[in-house]
């Protein structure tokens, strides 16, 4: 085996695998808080790419700075999505429904993607998305390298917010048991859209790492939405934590593998092992075993 | 008794003759019906930016035949539909166009991938399936006598820049390559090919590895190439992202190989360009058949309204305008020599040997239905415009330009 190709797939995945989980993290909360299967979220990486791909190409503004204009905007169309179709599935079949519901939302978000921009693909581009740092015989790229910073502050600022706030608490709260949370005062519903507008919006930091080390186009996001389905099953439907260590799991599974064996497998092996560990723990790494009360 | 039979005698020969009259006329209750082509375009998905390409190649094609008088004198009608760059759709749609919307004819989609399927729908009908991006060897594999492929036969693909790559001093040779493809029955034909040619030339392989094609983290393949510091990369790609992929990693790991081809990305004109920059399109090569820049008469036409209604400059033109426009032209060609839409007599006519035109050159098939008259060139990207994309090899045709070799630093 050869040790510097292991290496170098280890910090790939570490690197690529946090910027995944801040993809991935907004799925995971929708559906932690709001029992909602978020199809679209793949598709809201690649819309978050375009806002950046606007700010930086026809206003000159810088990629991350350009993260503090998208993620309040797609914060914002989180809770018109909200407002429009998640709250109006009934309770009973409502994960079930949201499938089908966001799916909807995503042939519309891409339809409407294609017809302002075409289907050509495009990239973000900027000084650190082709330059790197050499540390210890690696080059390591920046782009990645801020963008595992960002994902583990946004992580960070998340959990903070999920177990020092009250509205955290809230969150906690509608997550374990929304009958309770209603009986103590708790406005389930506001909490509810407030949860799925901060998990879309968290998939602008994500977006903009994607479209800066990916070339793009509307379709895009059909081939992430299986890798984060992946991710959030694994780390446990509903865990920020869960989400990160599956997410980087994954990635370094999957760069070593592709590295020291074949690009062919890497995919394989990872899904080979996350049978095991699902037969193992069907909750996945982080989640837990309880049944919600409705 | 024999006025009757006189009678009898002259009614038939009427009704012969009116027989014949309508038949002249062309099948009369259709004679001024347009002519309705079946095409299953990848408007989204994977291959969308390809289907799109496609469909405006098609759509240029059908808007010039009518506007000059249609196709034995009937208006040219285009039914397509989205696959969404899906095998299964492709094999849907093929049926129902044929058996639902009765089109009487039908043109290929993009990719070798749902050629195959596609082909096979148009075979199981009698239908003769003329297409311009199905041409790697899976496509001929089913030994269907309807399928025919106007553009240049994939397997020999990179055979210019391998004979360019032998023709260099020894001292300028490179000496070691990597090759990394998708798994794509379009790539790996041409990467294998080129891999075991150059290996007879004495190009020691460094780097042979085959990665998913809907992979969306090319970073860690890269890398290994990168490290394997290869001289030349060849590259089996089928879109954009990948290649835009290697070239960012390459860049960001400094490794710039005196040559980078990829067996197709580089093909895209604008989209290409907006991708990877324009600075790092410098050196940058692809096999094909057919530029925005080609010298030919048809072609250049057709560039030129292509860009009329469009916009752009010749070399951003993508290849699979080009490609669709072929299409037409040669199933027009075949319909006007028959003067008939019988697709058994088309099929026939394009066996028979027939040298056609099209936009990307002459078009004759053999007998698995490969254009064997198609020339292969070796396009490459010069300068950091973005807009010169040349034709370099083979450098024995007069319209080739010098190769630039080594290729320059990424970004300079």
């Amino acid at each position: 085996m050869n040790l510097t190709s292991l290496y170098q797939g280890l910090i790939d995945g570490v690197l690529t695998g946090a910027v995944y989980a801040l993809m991935a993290a907004g799925l995971t909360l929708i559906f932690g808080v709001m029992d909602i299967i978020n199809i679209a979220q793949g598709v809201f990486v690649v819309l978050a790419a375009y806002l950046s791909y606007v700010l930086a190409v026809h206003f000159g503004v810088d990629l991350f700075i350009g993260i503090l204009i998208t993620m309040p905007t797609l914060f914002l169309l989180g809770i018109a999505v909200d407002w429009a179709f998640i709250r109006r599935l009934p309770a009973r079949d409502r994960t079930t429904m949201s499938i089908l519901v966001t799916y909807a939302v995503a042939i519309v978000v891409e339809g409407v993607l294609s017809v302002i921009f075409g289907v050509n693909y495009v990239q973000l581009h900027g000084w650190y998305v082709i330059r790197s740092i050499y540390v210890l015989g690696f080059y390591l790229p920046y782009i990645y390298v801020f963008g595992f910073g960002m994902a583990v502050f946004l992580m960070g600022a998340i959990y903070l917010m999920l177990y020092r706030t009250r509205f955290g608490r809230s969150i906690r709260a509608s997550l374990q048991n929304r009958p309770a949370a209603r009986l103590v005062g708790i406005n389930v519903d506001r909490v509810a859209t407030l949860t799925f507008g901060i998990g879309v919006a968290v998939t602008a930091a994500g977006g903009m790492v994607f479209g800066a080390t990916t070339a793009f186009n509307p379709n895009s996001g059909y081939d992430l939405i299986s890798r984060l389905l992946a991710i959030v099953i694994l780390g446990g439907l509903g865990s920020m934590a869960g989400a990160m260590a599956a997410a980087i799991s994954m990635l370094v599974v999957e760069d070593v593998v592709a590295s020291v064996w074949s690009p062919l497998w890497s995919e394989v092996v990872f899904f080979a092992a996350l049978v095991v560990v699902l037969t193992l723990r069907p909750q996945g790494l982080f989640g837990r075993s309880f049944s919600r009360a409705q | 008794m024999k006025g009757h039979l006189g009678r009898l005698a002259a009614a038939g020969a009427m009704m012969s003759l009116m027989g014949v009259v309508l038949a002249a006329c062309g099948n009369s209750p259709n004679a001024n019906k347009p002519i309705t082509i079946g095409i299953s375009l990848s408007l989204s998905g994977d291959f969308s930016a390809d289907g799109q390409a496609y469909q405006r190649g098609y759509e240029l094609w059908a808007s010039y035949v009518n506007s000059h008088g249609g196709i034995l004198g009937r208006q040219v009608k285009l039914d397509i539909v989205s696959d969404a760059s899906s095998p299964t759709q492709v094999d849907t749609n093929y049926t129902k166009l044929i058996t639902l919307n009765k089109v009487n004819l039908v043109f290929g989609p993009f990719s070798t991938l749902l050629t195959v399927p596609a082909s096979k729908v148009a075979h199981r009908y009698g239908y003769a399936f003329v297409e311009g991006a199905g041409g790697a060897p899976a496509a001929f594999a089913n030994g269907l006598n309807n399928i025919f492929d106007v553009s240049l036969p994939v397997a020999d693909y990179m055979v210019p820049f391998v004979n360019y790559i032998k023709s260099l001093p020894a001292s300028e040779r490179p000496t070691t390559a990597a090759y990394p493809t998708s798994n794509d029955p379009f790539t790996e034909p041409v990467i294998k090919k080129a891999q075991s040619l150059l290996q007879a030339a004495g190009v020691k392989t460094v780097y042979s590895q085959v990665f998913p094609a809907e992979d969306t983290d090319y970073a860690p393949i890269a890398q290994n190439v990168a490290a394997t510091h290869a001289d030349i990369v060849v590259l089996g790609s089928v879109d954009v992202p990948t290649v835009s992929a290697f070239m960012q990693a390459f860049e960001q790991d400094h490794y710039n190989p005196k040559a980078f081809i990829a067996a197709a990305g580089p093909d895209q004109g604008s989209a290409f360009v907006s991708a990877v920059g324009a600075a790092n399109t410098d050196g940058a090569m692809v096999p094909g058949g057919w530029s925005g820049n080609y010298a030919n008469a048809q072609s250049k036409a057709m560039v030129k309204r292509y860009i009329a209604k469009y916009g752009g400059t010749p070399a951003g033109v993508n290849a699979d305008v080009a490609e669709a426009y072929s299409v037409g032209q040669v199933v027009e060609q075949a319909v006007e020599h028959n003067k008939s839409l019988s697709n058994a007599e088309i099929i026939k006519y394009l066996h028979s040997g027939v040298t056609m035109n099209s936009v990307q050159g002459q078009v004759q098939f053999n007998s698995k239905g490969e254009n064997g008259k198609a020339v292969g060139f070796i396009f490459q990207w010069q300068g950091t415009s973005g807009t010169t994309f040349n034709q370099v090899l083979p450098s024995s045709d007069p319209n080739s330009v010098k190769t630039v070799y080594p290729k320059p630093d990424w970004g300079s």
